[in-house]
């Protein structure tokens, strides 16, 4: 059983999402959804388990050996982003009956389950498998359950999002394949490790550069990074409040996931970095995301538009990180990976409970709401502090790392930026907290109440993970090392 | 006694923050919410001068909590500035609940439980930033000061009070963030330690011209010091309630902030390597350029709370001059001024509260003839002036003298002239108050019939810490005793 666990991961929620079709009431499509899900986070932790102790685990599948079967290759670094995808995906639908009973009209709540269930299916393989091919199977898998979720928003502007999305998406995974095609035409092969070994060969030809840059914009396009972003704040505010708060905390993972699979352990350091101006290209990038997405957030209106240019911005921070190309740099992305995930995942759940008891998320919709929700909003509140970066929380250790690494690296002047970065997350967030704390519920919604425990409970689990993760660090920082030394050893 | 020092240390850190649960469960009965604030403080400054009398007995203190990032952990020792700081903070909290109580019942405040709450975690985060071992210890508890004391700032709610919160955690956050933070990374990455360490951190052979760089960061960085042009938040924040601006922005906040630039001049740099850097002389002119600037300000302003506040900006400069003279001289005055000036201030905001909440007045030219009303808080109010100005019999005399004799000392002619000059200035914005209120008669339009001294727990709190100012002048050498000891000898063992 356990030697099966790779496959597991990804088959276990696969197979769920047609079984939901047979139970049809919808609580118990819930509960199977949630086991479903639960059982993936059990697997992915188990598999870090694993890997942390004997290393990198090479499933083949049907019994084919790589590199003509296809291979499931797990190390630390898809451990870890599984932990968070499986992790993060249970912790929000702990909330999404409740959430999506005043969102989703009542015949398509099974509808949702299953494409929820699908596009978890395609985040988990695009991260366990081995095989590059494979990546597109999934991310298309993944993508197109995520159009349709969006296109399940209530507003009706949730179907433009969407289909802004499918059309941005859809050239992400275009030049994506097509990156793969040049691969496989230059190498005749689509094993990942395999491409590693034969790729150097041809790494100088016209061929392999062009599949570089298709593969990178295409995966920009997924990552939302700056300026390839325009789909995702639309996305993110007119989609279910539930499906916002699943793809904020992990959707942009996985494409940084397949960002620093390609990068680091396909087309290898050298390859990137030195043949490639990728470094300069990518720091400049993620520096303007940081201050272009933080200000643009400043001047929203719908708080779920504020953290959506947010997510960007962190983004762009991770994107920083990357840039820098040292282990210190790469485990200061990871970890910021994660915990961007837990804020992300708090932020959006609370927005989300907001958006059941108030109706919409506007900023004068937060007015009074300090007293009214007390609980959602000392969450939103850690969430933002998280963001900012203040001690004790989260998101205070991941730029801790980051700015270490930069001043490491003799880059003081983007240590400097990347702190003034934050000064910007002070003025949005503050925001909302004196519109909330400082200000009269408006009139007639003055009855509003606490949200139901349905979205306490995640809400506060991922804002006591907040501060949890900035004080006791050794798990997060001990494995985001672990992968991104691993990663540095396979390089070549 | 057996309970030991290091749960001592830890009892002044948690017991105001957990204090906060029992304030919330009580909130029903205002009595027993107090008397848990006043327990909290009781048991509070009774472990500080438990400590205090422990560790001259020669014992020495180190706490480690858990270990946040890779090789920097959460932990605390005591060594002589950190001391001089809690005993300070600690006693005149005990005095300032005193206080608020009077004042925010003779007040009729909204949103008590909220106030004391915050009170609570303040006054912990200041025993974290005294007790800190190292500067990210010192960093967390500085940080955790400013958030949890914007809400006492913001406390009215109304549309100046936000406006001013807006200015107060903008300015401390980002000064923080931006350079206090970027500075603390710096040290981190040439000197691979924070601890503090007696003679500094910096390895001989580092570069001097970066460490300079990163010496300007701290001394702006540290926004809670007030140096101008980061010290905006200091005017803003007197929005706040009256014992918020005398405990926070006279002693725990501002102080948090001096004491932060001494421990970093001190136990980062070391008093030796501060000299030869290149750019500590600019940031004395510009320290001197804050006494004088603030003071000529302070004298325009008619708001009694106001011109406080820009007296204690003008002060906080003294105390980052004497950390910046890089002598031990200027060390010794610069930490004894935190306690001297905290003594001071604290009681001429208390008088400032009373005459609010006895006479309803807040501007300096309606307090004709006041004296004759409001005898206690006018002769208060005078002594504790002599104390800022630094004249006997009040404590301000030794710690002002010492930062002359160091300024002397190291040949900085400027400084001299620039804090014999302060001094003037500061007669020239403190004493027209006493003067009025005393010498002056009463204007026909003043109205003032029936004003009585404010509520008997203001009295007795301001009688307290007037005292201590005259105290301090006449005993003291154990503040001394402390305050020359901080460069002598290493954190942990300087009982012996």
């Amino acid at each position: 059983m356990l030697a099966h666990l790779p496959i597991l991961q990804v088959i276990v929620p696969l197979m769920a999402a047609p079984a939901c079709l047979l139970l049809r009431r919808p609580k118990l499509v819930w509960l199977f959804t949630l086991l479903a899900s639960a059982l993936a986070f059990i697997i992915s932790i188990l598999l870090l388990q694993q890997v942390m102790i004997a290393g990198t685990i090479s499933y083949e599948l049907g019994g084919w050996s790589p590199p003509w079967g296809i291979e499931y290759r797990v190390d630390k670094l898809n451990a870890f982003i599984a932990i968070i995808i499986s992790g993060l995906s249970t912790l929000v639908l702990l909330a999404s009956r409740t959430s999506i009973e005043k969102e989703i009209s009542a015949d398509k709540h099974t509808l949702f389950y299953i494409l929820y269930l699908l596009s978890l299916t395609g985040m988990l393989g695009i991260v366990t498998t081995g095989d590059a091919f494979n990546v597109f199977v999934f991310l298309e898998i993944s993508s197109l359950s995520a159009y349709s979720l969006i296109a399940l928003g209530k507003d009706r502007r949730a179907i433009w999002s969407s289909f802004q999305y499918l059309i941005m998406g859809t050239i992400g995974a275009t030049f994506i394949l097509i990156a793969i095609g040049l691969m496989y035409q230059m190498t005749g092969t689509l094993n990942m490790a395999d491409l590693a070994t034969r790729l150097p060969e041809v790494a100088e030809t016209r061929t392999v550069i062009t599949a570089y840059a298709f593969f990178i914009v295409g995966v920009c396009l997924k990552l939302a990074l700056f300026p390839l972003h325009l789909w995702l704040p639309n996305a993110y505010v007119y989609a279910p409040s539930i499906v916002t708060a699943f793809f904020a905390a992990t959707s942009t993972k996985v494409a940084a996931y397949l960002l620093i699979r390609f990068t680091f352990s396909i087309f290898g350091l050298s390859f990137s970095f030195t043949t490639l101006p990728m470094g300069t290209l990518f720091l400049t990038l993620g520096l303007l995301g940081i201050f272009v997405a933080s200000t643009v957030a400043i001047y929203q209106d719908n708080i779920k538009h504020v953290f959506a240019y947010s997510s960007v911005a962190q983004t762009g921070y991770m994107i920083v990180g990357f840039s820098m190309a040292t282990t210190a740099g790469l485990s200061a992305m990871l970890l910021h990976m994660f915990n961007h995930a837990l804020m992300a995942g708090a932020l959006f759940l609370a927005l989300a409970a907001v958006t059941y008891r108030v109706g919409a998320t506007k900023i004068s919709d937060f007015q009074g709401l300090g007293r009214q929700m007390p609980f959602t909003m000392a969450a939103i509140v850690i969430g933002g502090l998280s963001v900012i970066g203040v001690p004790l929380t989260a998101g205070f250790v991941s730029k801790w790392h980051l700015v270490v690494a930069a001043i490491g690296k003799d880059w003081w002047v983007v240590a400097g930026l990347l702190l003034l970065g934050s000064l910007l997350a002070v003025i949005y967030v503050w925001r909302i907290v004196e519109t909330a704390y400082f200000n009269a519920p408006m009139t007639g919604k003055d009855s509003v109440e606490e949200a139901p425990m349905a979205f306490l409970f995640p809400i506060w689990i991922l804002a006591s993970a907040n501060v949890y993760f900035g004080i006791d660090t050794r798990l997060s920082v001990e494995t985001a090392t672990a992968a991104a030394k691993g990663l540095f050893g396979v390089a070549p | 006694m057996n309970v030991s020092l290091e749960t001592l240390v830890q009892l002044c850190i948690l017991l105001p923050i957990f204090s906060t649960i029992g304030i919330v469960a009580l909130r029903g009965n205002q009595n027993s919410r107090e008397a848990v604030s006043v327990f909290a403080s009781l048991v509070v400054f009774y472990s500080v001068v438990s400590i205090y009398l422990g560790v001259q007995s020669g014992e020495t203190i180190a706490v480690h909590w858990l270990q946040i990032l890779p090789g920097l952990s959460l932990s605390f020792s005591v060594e002589p500035l950190g001391m001089i700081f809690a005993l300070v903070a600690s006693f005149l909290w005990l005095v300032t609940i005193i206080y608020a109580i009077g004042y925010m019942r003779g007040h009729n405040e909204d949103n008590q439980t909220r106030f004391f709450c915050c009170f609570s975690i303040a006054i912990g985060s200041v025993m974290g930033v005294a007790f800190a071992d190292n500067l990210l210890t010192l960093f967390i508890f500085y940080e955790v000061l400013t958030l949890s004391t914007y809400p006492l700032v913001t406390h009215s709610g109304t549309e100046a009070a936000k406006k001013a919160g807006r200015v107060y955690l903008g300015i401390l956050l980002s000064t923080s963030i931006a350079f206090f933070l970027f500075a603390i990374l710096g040290t981190w990455v040439i000197a691979g330690t924070l601890d503090f360490t007696q003679g500094g951190v910096f390895p001989a052979d580092a570069n001097t011209t970066l460490l300079g760089v990163i010496l300007v960061l701290f001394i702006f960085g540290i926004g809670k010091a007030a140096i101008m042009p980061f010290h905006r938040w200091l005017p803003a924040a007197m929005v706040a309630p009256t014992p918020v601006s005398a405990l926070l922005h006279a002693v725990a906040v501002v102080k948090a902030g001096v004491f932060t630039i001494m421990k970093v001049c001190t136990l980062i740099f070391g008093i030796d390597l501060l000299a030869i850097l290149p750019t500590t002389q600019g940031l004395v002119y510009v320290a001197g350029a804050t006494v004088l600037l603030a003071s000529f300000i302070a004298m325009r302003q008619d708001n009694l709370k106001a011109r406080l506040a820009y007296s204690t900006i003008g002060q906080l400069a003294y105390i980052t001059i004497g950390a910046l003279l890089a002598s031990s001289l200027g060390v010794v005055g610069g930490s004894m001024h935190i306690a001297m000036h905290a003594f001071g201030k604290i009681t001429l905001f208390f008088c400032a509260g009373a005459i609010l909440v006895a006479a309803h007045k807040s501007k300096v030219s309606e307090l004709d003839g006041l004296g004759k009303q409001m005898p206690i808080t006018m002769v208060a109010f005078f002594i504790a002036s002599l104390s800022i100005i630094g004249i006997p019999p009040a404590g301000g005399s030794w710690s002002k003298w010492y930062l002359l004799v160091g300024s002397i000392d190291t040949g900085q002619w400027t400084i001299l002239v620039i804090l014999l000059l302060s001094s003037l200035l500061n007669i020239a914005y403190l004493l027209p108050i006493p003067i009025r209120a005393f010498i002056f008669k009463e204007s026909t339009t003043n109205g003032a019939v029936g004003i009585k001294e404010a509520p008997l727990p203001c009295l007795i709190a301001i009688g307290i810490t007037t005292l201590g100012c005259i105290a301090l002048f006449i005993y003291p050498d154990p503040l001394y005793d402390l305050a020359s000891s901080i460069l002598q000898t290493s954190s942990v063992a300087y009982g012996q």
